[in-house]
């Protein structure tokens, strides 16, 4: 008896499933919750950048200190629409409107040249020089039919997945 | 698990469900990382999904913390009619059982000191005799711990013998894998220096069976413990060693990486392995949530400690063989024989992070396969 779940009312449950839009189902808000709580350790109702990074398969992925800024301080409902774009049931848009806010790091609705230029530094670490950063992603863009000074918003980033 | 017919593993439904939440319900399928082809376009940039989906998946769940897990039994009291009957077993444990256990563990404390302090104290000059002695005592007081949880301790396979360039290594649970193997037959061991009660023992017992102490925080301490390693292996008088290569307490269902120190000594390595029934007492000691004091005392109020102890064929360093692999080797041999799943990580990513080089593995190969597209023009 004392199963963490217990602490979790019904209500809580669909109030947390109504915050993330339906995209799990109550058992598994019940699982996350449980997640939730063993990564919280010191139980202060968060989890901190610290606590997340303790685990060593999220501390290894390049693309962990941006989404630290957006995972850090995060309460249990926050937490779970954080990752409502990773349930099976979340839809294509939904994925890419999530794509978009882990590029647009100010999150003004505009994606520059230099945010995608920080995401593909991120994934690439020093094996590609920042000369030859700029060069792939100038050449893309441009076939793309953008520019340089181009401001990408969400339909641009949905057109070029859908392309 | 439980063991079936041949010694094959069946896991039970319950253990599934317990395990883990299933990951494969939060992830969409197909997120597998295939090598992209063709000529590099702007999604193939801007999709960073792959990487986003591991990142999820591991703050969802991951392999090294289900390591760590302690998994209590499953609640049994919860109706009317079972629950009268957990009270019982509940008054039973605590006013009968443990009141008997700690009058038990006291007998066996006086005793103990009783006889050790004068043979520690008069029998200086003699020292194979006081030597003997002091390792019979210990091995009284093991015992007398082992009666204080009523341990039902199955050995299996022969006994160990004490043969000069031998070292004993373990899977690692908890504190008292030291207690139950130290009642059959006297090691020295090589323990992280605790503080308190535990501390005081560890150096003044535990130093007449020859142990060895490290301490996680120091850097510089590897290389002195490896000497010392060395030098006590070498010793013909010395108790051998038993080490816990994985350097911290696992929960007993997985096996994290070993440490190749053990394996690099130049001795035969006697693996055994220790598989605690889980139906009696999650003996898993999570130091992160428990002192030794209240691990200690939940061993006390429940009804046992049943455990199988395999003492397992002598294995020597292959000649093709790294130390690591032979580590990996050694590693293998005691998990099928425990029980235990293997995971490949090293168990003090408890303390620290891990080395900046897995990340670069990843953004090597991205790299590559970015700057082997924009040639294919």
């Amino acid at each position: 008896m004392g199963n963490t779940s217990s602490m979790l009312t019904q209500y809580d449950i669909e109030e947390v499933q109504q915050h993330c839009n339906n995209a799990f189902s109550q058992q598994e808000i019940v699982s996350l919750y449980e997640r939730f709580c063993q990564l919280d350790r010191n139980g202060g109702g968060f989890v901190s950048g610290e606590e997340f990074l303790s685990v060593p398969e999220f501390a290894v992925n390049p693309l962990s200190q941006r989404l630290l800024t957006m995972l850090d301080g995060l309460n249990f409902k926050e937490f779970v629409a954080f990752l409502s774009a990773f349930s099976p049931r979340a839809t294509v848009q939904q994925k890419i409107e999530f794509i978009f806010k882990v590029y647009d790091s100010d999150g003004n609705g505009k994606v520059t040249f230099n945010d995608m230029l920080d995401v593909l530094h991120d994934l690439t670490g020093q094996f590609i020089s920042e000369h030859q950063r700029e060069q792939v992603l100038t050449k893309v863009l441009e076939e793309a039919g953008y520019t340089k000074e181009s401001l990408l918003v969400m339909s641009d980033f949905v057109k070029a997945y859908h392309a | 698990m439980s063991s079936g017919k041949g010694g094959e593993l069946i896991p039970s439904s319950s253990e599934l469900d317990l395990d883990r939440p299933n990951i494969e319900d939060y992830l969409p399928s197909g997120s597998s990382i295939q090598e992209p082809l063709g000529k590099l376009r702007l999604c193939d940039l801007l999709d960073i999904s792959p990487t986003l989906t591991e990142a999820a998946g591991a703050i969802v769940d991951d392999s090294f913390t289900r390591c760590f897990k302690s998994n209590p039994p499953e609640p049994w009291n919860w109706n009317v009619y079972l629950f009268p009957l957990w009270c019982c077993g509940v008054v039973i444990r605590y006013l009968i059982l443990f009141p008997v256990r700690v009058i038990v563990l006291t007998v066996g404390w006086i005793i103990f000191l009783s006889c050790f302090i004068p043979v520690h104290l008069l029998l200086k000059g003699h020292d194979k005799l006081q030597k003997n002695m002091e390792r019979a005592l210990v091995e009284l007081i093991c015992s007398f711990f082992v009666a204080s949880w009523t341990g039902v301790i199955n050995y299996h396979g022969p006994r160990p013998s004490m043969r000069p360039k031998q070292v004993f290594v373990a899977n690692h649970t908890s504190m008292i894998d030291f207690i139950i193997l130290e009642q059959m037959s006297s090691f020295a061991v090589i323990m992280q220096k605790h503080p308190g009660w535990v501390g005081l023992l560890q150096s003044t017992i535990l130093e007449s069976v020859g142990c060895i102490w490290f301490n996680r925080t120091e850097a510089k301490d590897r290389e002195t413990v490896t000497k010392k390693l060395r030098e006590h292996s070498q010793g013909v008088d010395n108790n051998p060693l038993l080490i816990f290569p994985e350097g911290t307490c696992v929960n007993n269902q997985y096996s994290v990486m070993f440490k190749k120190g053990a394996f690099e000594l130049g001795c035969t390595i006697c693996p055994i392995a220790i598989k605690y029934n889980k139906i009696f007492v999650d003996a898993f000691w999570n130091s992160r949530k428990q002192s030794f004091t209240m691990h200690l005392l939940q061993l006390m109020t429940s009804w046992a400690v049943v455990c199988d102890v395999w003492y397992l064929e002598p294995q020597n360093l292959r000649p093709d063989e790294t130390p690591i692999e032979f580590a990996e080797r050694v590693r293998d041999i005691i998990s099928v024989r425990a029980g235990l799943k293997k995971v490949p990580w090293d168990g003090y990513l408890k303390y620290s992070r891990p080395s900046p080089k897995h990340r670069e593995r990843k953004q090597q190969s991205f790299a590559e396969s970015v700057l082997r597209r924009l040639e294919e023009n």
